[in-house]
């Protein structure tokens, strides 16, 4: 009980502190920061998910962002054929789009998960410098690609004409969906919590640490580490397909470089390889994010610095502030 | 002399222009324990990596139990039962000693796609791997995170987990190295109690280890083998002391077997 | 059909690309290699080069003067960068140094911005490569995309005799791979690191002066040039010289030739519309599709630096 609430206290707290803050925004007349909330719930939740393989297969991703905006265009491309575009013929076939979220984050979660299948096998071939550009570089592709895309935007992106529809759940309804955000969150780290303790994480985290002794025990460790990227790209989408939901908007911003960035930033900020880590880090970098954009429009100017002191000097992230541990990360 | 466990042809792996390996014969019978000597630079190291598939060979042919074993990866070479140590400590350092032996224990299980149920409170697992820690002395730090145990247990774990595929040839690579006499006894122990069990090519340079142990030394020098003999007749091989005595430098020439 | 002219045009332009992409790649590469960090931050030294070149050049209405300060410039920035944060940086793992890089990205862009505005820059050419040479008779080419091409070629030149003929470029190649040794030579290491790193700075600064005249000088150039030099770093192998400036040549003409070529091939399969959308979708993916060919060949890159 006494470990129970010293790994997941502050955690818990802080989700709990979600759950009751609609209400408390009600109650101050803050509805507006509703939407910032859920914000913080959908990267900490693709944040989570970059840090399966960050945090605990070590493997240091500058593409995610290429997921989040898969995700997030499977809804917007769906929605817009549904509501605009017509349907699409593809072999004799009429397929028709879509904004039925029960069809469209399935499907979400599938092209992102496929689309990490592709670069993950191709760039967990390399390691290191090469696995970080290598990411890097596909997600620009994948960026460039919806930049070239005039039919869905093009640079412009795409706007929703509503939020997908998930039947009994009103999307329309910012309550529920922040709520969905939530459950999906909670939902997700707690199977996180069970993957990284189970045969599978101890794997990706003997890989982490010694990969060629893994390999020389007799695992072959590209089969894991693929397995990993895939989960991560696949949560990463769905946490896409709630972000255009969210905006009701989706543009190659989403796919764009610095949302990686973001996202590692986040995993860092909120502690490595913690399991609440990334939802520490989402609230403290958008929140940081908030304050600073209310205080001066050149709130980087600012926010930069910041990000290079908290490396500097504040190893370990805040997860690490509470219980301090010699080892850094790895 | 029954089929050799361990054979190779013709190994040769070449840095640059520099032959660390060169057209290497080896054979090892089931259940013996040889050892590899050379001064530095003789190719021990990368002997040992082209047996465990850690390096490609640019020539040559490795039978391992009847097959031929090439062709495959460090990963599949470990499920095929070749167990190896490294000379300098490899293991998980943030573990404790029964977590590592419970991860190469999984590993050599051949199961890790495991997504619900946690390691840790897995029986079967954490039987084996304090067996592990039994047969190797460390059952009494098993709780022991890895980065605070003494070098000494550190080389003791790295044997248990060799150990963990129950692997049919073991590859250490120095298990003595950097250790006190008293640590080095305790090895040499350890290793004792393995022999027979199973086949042991062991890389060294503690002539003391070596001649208590080898059922048969192979000497390398400049990546070629120099001699393959019983220890006694290696001690009396005049070419051995030459080639030892004739490096200038090299630590083989402090230890040499004379 | 298209036509010699248009094809050699775009050549040249491929090649005019490439050697940019090269100026930049080489430090980037060496920083690498060497002192084995990933330096994202390194665009935005491009970026400060662009901008000083633009900004010394509309001052003092010449070209040159924006070219010769523009280098020193970035020099001393980047030698401020090295000291203040990027040596703390040489022992930490790429994470760190991946979140750290972003930080200044983000200070450099916005620093820009308040310096100079959030509005583009023009930089004017002197007359004297305002205009166009005849390479073949018929075929006028812009004098000033043919003044990069040799500067590009002569930078690449001198860094080549630089690294196999002086005491500097031995101990680059030693530090590469060998780092211990350099410092067992009695060289002071971390001068020698700050000055390949404003070695680098002042290469990526002149590709950055010379790319204003012919892109726009605006804050985030630096990161739209980053990627594909990432690219090329990763296709020529990191902390080769020789392979960065293959990998640019090769990455120039794949995305100038590709982007040109393309869609007009593809109409000679499809209808014009879908031709010109999938042949446009593809050229804007050519160097990456490239770059995953030369992983799937050779995962360490065509020069791979070490073994």
């Amino acid at each position: 009980m006494a470990r129970l609430a010293r790994e997941h206290g502050a955690g818990l707290l802080l989700g709990l502190a979600f759950a009751l803050w609609p209400a408390l925004a009600a109650a101050l007349g803050l509805e507006w920061s509703l939407e910032l909330a859920a914000r913080i719930l959908i990267y900490a939740l693709a944040a989570g998910a970059l840090n399966l393989v960050l945090g605990y297969g070590g493997l240091v991703s500058f593409g995610h962002a290429a997921f989040f905006g898969a995700g997030a265009y499977v809804v917007a491309i769906l929605a817009y054929h549904d509501m605009v575009l017509g349907p699409v013929a593809i072999a004799g076939l009429e397929i028709p789009g879509t904004s039925d979220a029960w069809i469209a984050f399935p499907l979400a979660v599938l092209v992102a998960g496929l689309l990490a299948l592709v670069i993950g096998a191709l760039s967990l071939r390399t390691n290191g410098l090469y696995f970080i550009m290598i990411t890097l570089a596909f997600a620009q592709m994948i960026y460039y690609l919806f930049v070239s895309l005039p039919d869905y935007g093009g640079e412009d992106g795409l706007s929703l004409f509503a939020r997908s529809s998930l039947r009994p759940l009103e999307l329309d309804d910012n309550l529920a969906f922040y709520y969905l955000c939530l459950g999906l969150l909670a939902l997700l780290l707690a199977a996180k919590a069970l993957v990284v303790r189970a045969r599978f994480g101890w794997a990706l985290m003997g890989i982490r640490d010694n990969e060629r002794r893994m390999t020389a025990l007799g695992l072959p460790t590209f089969r894991y580490k693929l397995a990993a990227f895939v989960l991560s790209g696949a949560v990463t989408g769905l946490a896409g397909a709630l972000i255009a939901n969210l905006t009701e908007f989706v543009s190659p911003a989403f796919l764009s470089w610095p949302v990686s960035g973001e996202l590692l930033v986040m995993v860092i900020l909120g502690g490595i390889g913690r399991l609440y880590g990334p939802l520490y880090g989402a609230t403290a970098l958008l929140l940081l994010e908030f304050a600073l954009k209310e205080w001066s429009e050149h709130w980087q100017l600012a926010l930069g610095p910041i990000l290079i002191l908290v490396v500097l000097f504040a190893r370990g992230g805040l997860a690490g502030l509470r219980r301090p541990r010699g080892a850094g990360h790895g | 002399m029954a089929e050799p466990l361990l054979s190779a042809e013709g190994l040769t792996k070449a840095y640059g222009g520099v032959r660390a390996c060169a057209e290497v014969e080896l054979a090892l019978a089931p259940g013996e324990l040889r050892a590899v000597i050379g001064p530095n630079g003789a190719g021990k190291t990368t002997l040992t990596g082209l047996l465990a598939g850690e390096l490609r060979p640019d020539a040559g042919r490795i039978r391992f139990a009847g097959r031929e074993i090439q062709g495959l990866d460090a990963a599949a070479r470990a499920r095929a039962g070749i167990g190896r140590s490294y000379q300098i400590t490899s293991l998980f350092p943030r573990f404790t000693a029964l977590e590592n032996a419970r991860l190469a224990v999984q590993v050599a299980s051949g199961h890790s796609f495991g997504f619900r149920r946690a390691a840790a409170r897995d029986r079967r697992l954490a039987a084996r791997a304090e067996a592990l820690l039994g047969e190797v002395g460390l059952e009494a730090r098993a709780a022991v995170p890895v980065g605070d145990l003494a070098h000494g247990e550190q080389r003791q774990l790295e044997i248990a987990l060799a150990l963990a595929g129950r692997p049919r040839l073991l590859l250490l690579d120095e298990p003595t190295a950097g250790m006190a006499p008293e640590e080095s006894r305790a090895m040499v122990a350890l290793l004792q109690r393995l022999r027979g069990g199973v086949t042991i090519l062991l890389v060294e340079h503690d002539m003391d280890a070596v001649f208590a142990l080898a059922d048969r030394i192979t000497v390398l020098v400049g990546g070629r083998v120099l001699a393959t003999d019983r220890p006694d007749a290696i001690r009396a091989n005049a070419e051995v002391q030459a080639a030892y005595l004739g490096q200038d430098g090299g630590d083989g020439a402090e230890t040499a077997p004379c | 059909m298209v036509s010699p002219l248009l094809l050699l045009e775009q050549t040249l332009n491929g090649l005019q690309f490439g050697v940019m992409l090269f100026l930049i790649a080489a430090g980037l590469t060496l920083v690498l290699g060497i002192m084995n960090l990933v330096n994202l931050a390194h665009g935005s030294l491009y970026m400060v080069g662009a901008f000083v070149c633009a900004w010394a050049a509309r001052e003092s209405g010449s070209f040159l003067i924006g070219l010769i300060a523009a280098l020193p410039a970035t020099a001393a920035v980047a030698v401020v960068v090295e000291l203040l944060v990027v040596r703390r940086l040489y022992a930490r793992d790429h994470l760190d140094q991946v979140l750290a890089t972003f930080g200044l990205i983000l200070f450099f862009n916005e620093a820009t911005k308040m310096i100079w505005g959030a509005r583009p820059l023009r930089l004017d050419l002197p007359a004297f490569l305002n205009g166009t040479v005849e390479i073949l008779p018929g075929a006028p080419y812009p004098a000033f995309r043919l003044t990069v091409i040799g500067v590009g070629l002569a930078v690449a030149l001198g860094l080549y005799l630089l690294v196999a003929r002086t005491r500097l470029g031995m101990l680059i190649r030693a530090g590469a791979s060998n780092r211990e040794m350099v410092s067992a030579l009695g060289v002071d290491i971390d001068r020698l690191y700050t000055l390949v790193f404003a070695l680098g700075a002042a290469l990526t600064a002149l590709a950055g002066a010379l790319a204003g005249p012919i892109y726009a000088v605006e804050i985030g150039m630096g990161e739209t040039v980053l990627i594909p030099v990432f690219v090329v770093i990763v296709i020529g192998g990191i902390g080769s010289i020789r392979g960065a400036f293959v990998a640019a040549l090769l990455v120039g003409l794949t995305f100038v030739l590709g982007r040109a070529f393309l869609p007009g091939l593809f109409e000679l399969f499809l209808g014009p519309s879908a031709a010109s959308t999938l042949g446009s979708a593809l050229s804007a993916m050519a160097i990456y599709i490239l770059m995953a060919a030369v992983l799937i060949w050779r995962p360490r890159g065509l020069f791979p630096p070490h073994g």
